[in-house]
């Protein structure tokens, strides 16, 4: 399981430039709102929280086609599938990889952009916070849709409208829990929920997963 | 003899041709007499005046947009249990028809609230729980729409409706927790003595059971037609391999 997670981060540090693509569009994203909304910076702080959780989503979302669609094309997910190691542990180390080169680096980038968005300054430990803890969500539950469309040739609107609606809960959680930060209000209660999404993501989704996996290796 | 019987595609097809136009009739006669009732013999309210009576419309809708999620949940579950093709093709055929309901539960939501609530649309729990219900709607359609083996498509999407239930659960209470809401309570509850009034009660319950009838004359008939679609495709299949 470490050596297919080391696999799969070396093959995404050096193969195609997937790594720091998606924290590129994170960038871009959040570029782009002030020039969208304008520049004012109080109306831009109050809407700091969700527009970083809303790129940090999409960021994920752009690199997930990718976590099984080349092991199934060469066949080395059919290897993996007849490997002694359970495919369970396969997916769960596909969204720990996934995790660690995007949702790793959106955590650690995103205070840089919170400067840009003129977030309130309160807030900086719980944006780290809520995306530490929200983030593995976002690739385990991308990691479940992107084993739904990997036998289809073009699945990666599909994969969109499958995973976005998951999405829902961890992004609300997550924002909210930045905006009562920011707001100056107790936001343990969203951080505690937050987690425990997270928590019953992981303990769910690898089985649903190493099950759309075997459908789709049938 | 157990109920599994019924699950035979040619037992299904058996047993749902004398039932289908019972379902339509009965459905067309609740809705026509609810809905007259509903429109015409009821008083207004002292406070919405005549808008009260988009209920007839709304709640129905409402109720059973929930329920077909719920339905197309159990034919999944049955599927992946008991692989009854039917059972997977219900699934399908409740899809679109619990889609058209949320649709229409929005809409006639929207009619109402711009006169009431002064707005079209308002982020309210409830409001955006069903906005989120739709789009749990699509997704499973276009799943079902992208898969061409149909057997893989039925175990996909079953997955999907699985997984999805639970987070379209976790979504409405984390919906709830995201904003205070603009909407009523439930107009009907069974732990409560009293909900609307009687005069706006019996119109209503008639309209819920024409909805109900409605859709279950719906599902069967497209189960139907997918059923026939299955047998046209095996049979083009053995055709072109003779």
């Amino acid at each position: 399981m470490i050596a297919l997670l080391l696999r799969d981060l070396r093959l995404a540090v050096r193969a195609g430039g997937g790594f720091g693509l998606g924290l590129a569009f994170f960038l871009i994203v959040v570029v782009l709102v002030p020039l969208g909304v304008g520049p004012q910076t109080e109306l831009l702080s109050r809407i700091a929280p969700g527009i970083l959780w809303v790129a940090s989503l999409l960021a994920a979302l752009l690199s997930l086609d990718r976590i099984f669609a080349l092991d199934f094309e060469d066949g080395s997910l059919g290897l993996l599938a007849t490997s002694p190691l359970p495919l369970e542990g396969a997916a769960l180390a596909k969204a720990l990889a996934h995790w660690i080169t995007t949702g790793l680096p959106l955590t650690l980038a995103a205070p840089a952009l919170g400067f840009l968005l003129s977030l309130a300054p309160e807030a900086y430990k719980y944006l780290l916070l809520s995306l530490l803890l929200g983030t593995p969500a976002l690739s385990m539950i991308g990691t479940f849709g992107a084993a739904l469309t990997v036998g289809l040739r073009r699945g990666g609107l599909l994969l969109s409208l499958l995973v976005l609606p998951l999405y829902v809960p961890t992004l609300i959680f997550g924002a909210e829990a930045v905006r009562r930060g920011a707001d100056g209000l107790d936001p343990t209660g969203a951080l505690i929920l937050l987690g425990m999404i997270t928590a019953g993501c992981f303990a769910v989704l690898p089985f649903a997963t190493a099950a759309t996996l075997r459908i789709n290796l049938r | 003899m157990s109920i599994w019987e019924y699950a035979n595609p040619k037992k299904f097809m058996g047993w749902t041709t004398p039932v289908l136009p019972y379902a339509f009739g009965l459905a067309a006669l609740c809705l026509i007499v609810g809905l007259v009732w509903g429109f015409f013999f009821t008083p207004d309210d002292y406070r919405q005046g005549s808008t009260v009576k988009i209920i007839y419309l709304h709640v129905p809708a409402a109720l059973m947009a929930i329920n077909a999620w719920i339905m197309m949940l159990v034919a999944s579950l049955i599927w992946v249990v008991r692989r009854h093709h039917v059972s997977a093709l219900a699934a399908r055929a409740a899809a679109p028809v619990g889609l058209t309901i949320t649709l229409i539960a929005l809409f006639t939501g929207a009619i109402w609230g711009q006169p009431m609530w002064g707005t079209y649309w308002a982020w309210d729990p409830r409001l955006t729980s069903f906005l989120i219900l739709f789009l749990f709607y699509l997704g499973y359609i276009a799943l079902w729409e992208a898969i061409e083996d149909p057997d893989t498509a039925a175990d996909l999407t079953s997955v999907l409706c699985m997984v999805g239930s639970i987070f379209a659960i976790l979504s409405r209470y984390a919906v709830n927790f995201w904003n205070q809401g603009l909407h009523q309570g439930a107009s009907l509850s069974l732990d409560k003595e009293e909900n609307v009034s009687d005069v706006f009660w019996q119109p209503l319950v008639i309209c819920i059971a024409g909805f109900v009838l409605l859709f279950v004359g719906l599902v069967l008939l497209r189960t139907r037609t997918e059923i026939r679609a299955r047998r046209i495709r095996a049979l083009e299949a053995r055709a072109r391999r003779a």
